[in-house]
């Protein structure tokens, strides 16, 4: 392989004792200690930040390095390196976390309303803010028998106390005590987790109640106990990071837990195959919902979880017809444990997009009470939320939001198993770096203080419930947005 | 009654006569033992975790999906999506199957799946095949019994398929070789089932040679990836 500069410097001050903290916090071996002091290997450090904030002597920082390439506005340097990996090895190219790729952000270019003069905003601290959502499908009328009385003719509902779940994330995919921290902040503040399809540890049984378990192509681990212990049941047909297209676990990672939860032996491959091989239709899936209500006897709702693409509002509509509850809808980007580069970069499209369109074509065919709506891929703060909301979303989910909280730093080396801050790894001297009780209080901590900063914009709005803002766009305004951009999102521009 | 009143309540012997076309029967059922008279419609045994259920007539589509443990015995034939994504337990058909059967089959600590068929399969045959057992028995014909693609992306687990010839354009994913005295004694035993349970006699089963396809190792379902 041609020889290239590596992308980051590890600069070491003068202040560094060779304590070795550093040696045995990176487990990419970035710091060595050799005779008798320590040394940095730049070219294997990923900027995980883990040894700079471990560094007792505050001793450590790391640069973006300044040896470029010439400089070109086409063959940009990510281009030029790809190549001469490729040229090498002959592979896939191989990543992590979501599209890193500079698209619009449309989030970024929609502004939020507030009331001056004429109608007063709320004050949270003050009113009563509701942020409880139900997700479901909502019945068609009122039923009432021959005495009058109301029929309960609910279908199951999933209860949330504010508008955000934690993303499909596998046990294999984040580590034990990730998925135990994420359960018990699901738990505290009444939301839900997702096992992604990884099967579910038993330990996590008493989370039942706010997990939703998965069910994709591969089927892993996917049995009675497992659809039982859940408050839903989610049918993953596409992951926004990777629309299109299967996964596979080595054999080399399927061990112990892992091989465990999974319900597969140890060593064996876990393909998940592109489609389900049993879904070719509308049709099809309609009888892998009902299916699924049949073995838990009507008792849970069903999410079917599609990646957003090109016709992403034909399928919803099919999928509102399918018998289903819930849909979630995943942008591309999306986060993922791994997944091919060109895929993860190219595939799909931003989620703001898909979502206004699915909310209207619903809408339009008069089937949107039919089903809820999740949004994800890449909602980055309580801003994000609010915003989809008033594009028609029910509720949204966060995975790398989640993961930060948790002390992920984004390095976008999930697909390595070696991360520093135990979460996306499975070595047990990594993973205990990550402490559940304290992740929880930090999870708890973020979604506390994004629920007061969506009652803050709510209140401002002169909106007291989240069923008030949904799909209520006259509360968004675009900025920089062209004519057609604006037609697609359903919003005014700013100044109008 | 409610669906779940009504799965308490059921007992464990339930006869269905004259069934026509009741999609998703014993979605998820133990210890029970289903008889059908008829034809019963698609996912009928989705996930079924220990009943048996025989069925008297033909089968659709998706029979035994995600099934954990128990036993299907189908006097006739089954269509597409024969035991998707089947971790345990048994299936006999006595005729032939759809396309796309066994694809997904997986094993687990004592859980080894296990289909036989009796007449021929459809094409894609055991896809992804992870493990556990499929056998084609071919009884109808002279050909070999499968279609095409059979095999592809099979990662664990054997097909045993009754046949003179080795069947046609195999992926490169699959070793097909002719079976040995010693692999016939592994599916022993669900072949004397198959001839008990359709009253076939195990001496007309066995008077053709089997060949066995398992995952080529040297070959095996992965892509190179490269680290970015």
């Amino acid at each position: 392989m041609p020889y290239v500069y590596n992308e980051y410097e590890i600069i070491r001050s003068p202040a560094c004792n060779s304590c070795r903290v550093c040696e045995k916090q990176c487990s990419y071996g970035a710091h060595v200690y050799r005779d008798g002091k320590m040394r940095s290997y730049d070219d294997k450090c990923v900027n995980c930040h883990r040894c700079v904030e471990l560094c007792p002597k505050r001793a450590l920082k790391i640069v973006k390095s300044n040896m470029s390439l010439r400089e070109n506005a086409n063959w940009s340097e990510a281009n030029i390196r790809e190549i001469f990996k490729q040229a090498e090895t002959g592979g896939v190219l191989l990543s992590s976390m979501g599209c890193p790729v500079k698209y619009p952000v449309y989030f970024d270019r929609l502004l939020l309303n507030a009331s001056q003069v004429t109608n007063p905003s709320i004050d949270p601290l003050r009113e009563p803010m509701e942020t409880v959502v139900y997700l479901g499908s909502r019945p068609k009328a009122i039923e009432r028998d021959g005495r009058g009385n109301l029929i309960n003719n609910l279908k199951p509902q999933l209860k949330l106390n504010i508008p955000i779940v934690f993303s499909a994330m596998s046990y294999g995919s984040i580590s034990y005590n990730a998925h135990a921290a994420l359960a018990q902040a699901a738990q505290e503040l009444g939301i839900m987790y997702n096992t992604g399809e990884g099967g579910l540890h038993d330990d996590f049984y008493k989370y039942g109640k706010n997990t939703i378990v998965q069910v994709a192509s591969g089927r892993f681990g996917v049995h009675k106990d497992y659809l039982e212990n859940s408050a839903a049941i989610e049918i993953k047909i596409g992951q926004g990071a990777k629309p299109g297209i299967g996964g596979h676990l080595p054999g080399s990672k399927i061990i112990g837990e892992i091989s465990k939860t999974r319900m597969i032996p140890e060593g064996s491959a876990a393909i998940s195959p592109a489609p389900h091989h049993d879904i070719y239709s509308i049709e099809d899936l309609r009888q892998l919902v009902l299916s699924l209500k049949e073995a838990t006897s009507y008792t849970k709702p069903i999410i079917v979880k599609v990646a957003a693409v090109h016709n992403i509002s034909a399928v919803a509509s099919g999928i509102a017809r399918s018998g289903a509850d819930i849909i979630a809808i995943d942008g591309f980007r999306g986060g993922t444990g791994a997944a091919p580069t060109r895929i993860r970069d190219n595939v799909g499209i931003p989620v703001e997009l898909a979502l206004a369109s699915v909310d209207k074509r619903l809408r339009d065919e008069g089937i949107r009470d039919n089903i809820s709506i999740i949004v994800s891929g890449s909602i980055r703060g309580s801003a994000d939320v609010v915003k989809a909301i008033a594009l028609g979303a029910d509720a949204v989910s966060i995975g790398t939001a989640a993961l930060i909280a948790l002390g992920c730093h984004v390095c976008r080396r999930c697909h390595t198993g070696k991360c520093n801050w135990g979460i996306a790894t499975q070595v047990p001297e990594l993973v205990s770096r990550l402490n559940p009780d304290r992740g929880k209080t930090r999870l708890v901590n973020l979604l506390k203080a994004w629920e007061h900063e969506i009652k803050e914009m709510m209140g401002g709005m002169g909106i007291n419930s989240i069923e008030a803002l949904r799909g209520n766009r006259l509360m968004l305004r675009g900025v920089g947005l062209n004519l057609k951009e604006l037609d697609i999102l359903g919003v005014k521009h700013a100044g109008e | 009654m409610t669906n779940y009143a009504y799965k308490l309540d059921c007992p464990e012997k339930i006869i269905i006569n004259g069934c026509l076309g009741a999609r998703y029967i014993g979605a998820g059922a133990s210890n029970k033992v289903i008889t059908i008279n008829g034809i019963p419609g698609n996912a009928l045994g989705a996930y079924l975790d220990g009943a048996e259920i025989i069925v008297n007539g033909n089968v659709q589509d998706a029979v035994g999906d995600t099934m954990n443990g128990g036993r299907i015995i189908i006097n006739g034939s089954a269509g597409d999506v024969l035991g998707y994504a089947m971790r345990g337990g048994e299936i006999f058909v006595k005729d032939n199957c759809g396309y796309r059967t066994g694809i997904h089959m997986k094993e687990y600590k004592e859980k080894r799946p296990c289909i036989v068929i009796g007449g021929s399969a459809g094409s894609f045959l055991g896809e992804y095949l992870a493990g556990g057992l499929i056998i084609v028995l071919g009884l109808n014909r002279d050909e070999p019994p499968v279609g095409n693609f059979t095999g592809t992306g099979m990662h664990g687990g054997r097909i045993f398929i009754r046949s003179e010839k080795p069947p046609k354009a195999l992926p490169a994913q699959v070793l097909c070789r002719r079976a040995t005295d010693m692999d016939l004694k592994d599916i022993h035993a669900y072949i004397s089932e198959f001839s008990r349970i359709f009253e076939i006699d195990i001496n007309d089963i066995l008077n053709k040679s089997f060949y066995v396809l398992t995952p080529n190792e040297k070959n095996p379902y992965k892509l190179l990836y490269t680290e970015n």
